[in-house]
């Protein structure tokens, strides 16, 4: 797959002296859903607003479609839809007024059948007439969303989209998301929930205190660092590990009816020659330890993400 | 590729910014037409009956140019001033500058639909003011001419004070404390003629002064100061406030960080 956004050696600094971003470089590939992940202040609004225009670069280059963003910003801006963080849109205008205007406004000619199509896309068809100001938070996130679409745009930034949205918005908008990808168009979010990304992306991008650490294919990712867990349940309870087991560094739980094994599958499949699951299951027979049953369970992105800026 | 225009944004800017003046219909029109009216019942009818006539024009008359430059300068300042700090004070600023949109183009919109307005009004006060007293205008290309470029000029400067403030009070504090006082004492309600001769020195360093002048010229005919120094003066602060704003998106001045 072609890169849409390519992203070279991107530096921010703000006026306070603070970075940003230091030195990132990113592809994100036409059609995907790329997620970027990072705690508050790892700065993924600055590089999204680095590549939409709202933020100035300190260094680096960035490229949409092959056009540089900088001195060819009509190609790409008028290539980028954007949602933003802040919930910031026009308290007087209606809502049908105000996605016109943002199609107006990246320059593409007025066509009220496909702003309807929009409109009606984001459940908001019965509010077209109401003021802004008098819709629900829920509601000014599908507004933003709506003017975010109204250009018919190839990528689409959304910058923490379930921040402050219901249960109902967030299946809507997954949904919209999925056909959006379907349909072509490129998506790049940004979240601090990280099932989010574990449940619609189709790559990650770990970043941290303006550092890109790790970018993935989601399920690469997952089993590359994914941790595994294997829940031994006993017949009868322990009361200590046995010094044979010493090398697994298994923990007992449940009043000693049930031993703990933590391992990780790289992407090779090994689990270890000396203390694989294989290892450990002939080492509890030669023990004689008798169990009930077993049961595996793979660390969440939560994890692996914790894992990963704690080791940075 | 510079060559191009992105035409449906001046449009959606400029339509956006009318609608708004629709919206606070009594706010943008009604207010200006009803001051001003008190201004020529106070200053006209009051004033007026004891001073017949300022160089052969009655004084109700004469200070119509006056009263509608003092709107024109007041009006443009702060609806552009108003229409660019807004967005940035609610945020929304976010879709302009993401948008394919050139610097060009977000001061046409802004500043055309601001300027427009001002024009309006100008012109509705004359029409109020015709009801006061017999109007004629003997160069209209000319009043029209210098009504039009004021409206553009001083909606250009409301723009850049509406992306210097931080904070509203900022807004009115150029409009209140410079555009006003230079405006009345501009000779909006006298000519400099009535002036003692150090006044009229120290006056004509007032560049309200040939903006009014050259106003009034196209009303009467007849002027404090030459036409031609009128349209200059306008035309260089024209200039002067393109400049700033060029400089002001070149470098993000705060808009972007
Ligand atoms: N305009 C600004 N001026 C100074 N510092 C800023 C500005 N915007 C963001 N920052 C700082 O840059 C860092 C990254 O911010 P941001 O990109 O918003 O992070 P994120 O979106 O990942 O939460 C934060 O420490 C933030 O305080
Ligand atoms: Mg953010």
């Amino acid at each position: 797959m072609p890169n849409v956004i390519t992203v070279s050696g991107l530096s921010k600094t703000y006026a306070t002296g603070h970075t940003a971003l230091n030195n990132v470089s990113l592809d994100i590939r036409r059609g995907e859903i790329f997620a970027l992940l990072g705690p508050n202040g790892a700065g993924k609004t600055t590089l999204i607003s680095i590549i939409c225009g709202l933020v100035k670069p300190t260094a680096g280059s960035v490229t949409v479609s092959g056009f540089d963003i900088v001195s060819q910003y009509r190609e790409t801006r008028s290539r980028i839809g954007l949602v933003p963080q802040e919930l910031t849109a026009e308290a007087f205008e209606s809502v049908f007024a105000t996605v016109s205007f943002s199609r107006g406004l990246f320059g593409k000619k007025p066509d009220p059948a496909y702003v309807e199509k929009v409109i009606r896309s984001l459940s908001l068809w019965e509010k077209r007439d109401s003021r802004i100001m008098t819709l629900s938070g829920g509601m000014k996130r599908r507004v933003l969303i709506a003017k975010a679409l109204a250009h018919e745009p190839e990528v689409l930034f959304l910058d923490e989209p379930s921040a402050g949205v219901d249960v109902e918005l967030r299946r809507d908008m997954w949904r919209l998301v999925r056909e959006l990808r379907d349909s072509g168009v490129t998506i790049i979010l940004t979240t601090h929930y990280l099932e989010e990304a574990e449940e619609m992306a189709d790559r990650v991008g770990v970043i941290s205190r303006g550092e890109l650490i790790l970018v993935e294919e989601k399920a690469a990712l997952m089993k590359t660092l994914g941790k595994k867990k294997l829940s031994v349940e006993l017949n009868a309870p322990l009361a200590t590990i046995p010094a044979r087991l010493a090398p697994f560094n298994l923990t007992l739980s449940d009043g000693g009816g049930c031993l703990t094994y933590s391992y990780v599958t790289t992407a090779e499949g090994s689990e270890g020659r000396d203390h694989g699951i294989t290892a450990l299951l002939e080492a509890l027979s030669a023990e004689g330890i008798a169990f009930r049953d077993l049961h595996t369970e793979q660390s969440s992105l939560e994890d692996i993400f914790v894992s990963l800026v704690r080791r940075s | 590729m510079n060559l191009q225009v992105n035409l449906p944004a001046i449009r959606a800017i400029y339509t956006y910014e009318m609608n708004r003046t629709r919206r606070t219909i009594g706010q943008s029109i009604v207010s200006p037409v009803l001051s001003t009216s008190l201004y020529f019942v106070v200053f006209g009818s009051a004033i007026g009956s004891r001073m017949s006539e300022v160089g052969g024009v009655p004084y109700g008359a004469f200070i119509v140019p006056g009263l509608m430059m003092l709107t024109l300068l007041t009006q443009s300042i702060s609806n552009a001033a108003f229409a660019i700090y807004f967005p940035r004070f609610t945020g929304t600023i976010y879709e302009l500058l993401s948008a394919p949109v050139s610097p060009f183009e977000i001061v046409a919109g802004y500043v055309g639909a601001a300027a427009t307005k001002s024009v309006l009004l100008g012109l509705i006060i004359l029409a109020t003011a015709a009801l006061f007293v017999p109007m004629e205008v003997r160069h209209p290309f000319w009043m029209l001419t210098f009504l039009v470029l004021t409206a553009v000029t001083f909606s250009l400067f409301g723009f850049i004070i509406g992306i210097w403030a931080d904070g509203f009070e900022r807004l009115q504090l150029i409009p209140m404390l410079v555009i006003t006082p230079l405006t009345f004492l501009g000779g909006t309600f006298y000519s400099l003629d009535m002036l003692p001769p150090v006044w009229r020195t120290v006056t004509l360093f007032n560049p309200v002064v040939y903006l009014v002048a050259g106003f009034r010229w196209s009303f009467f005919g007849t002027a404090d100061v030459r036409v031609e120094v009128s349209a200059a003066m306008t035309l260089a602060f024209l200039i002067a406030c393109l400049l700033i704003v060029r400089w002001m998106f070149r470098t993000g001045y705060r808009l972007k960080s």
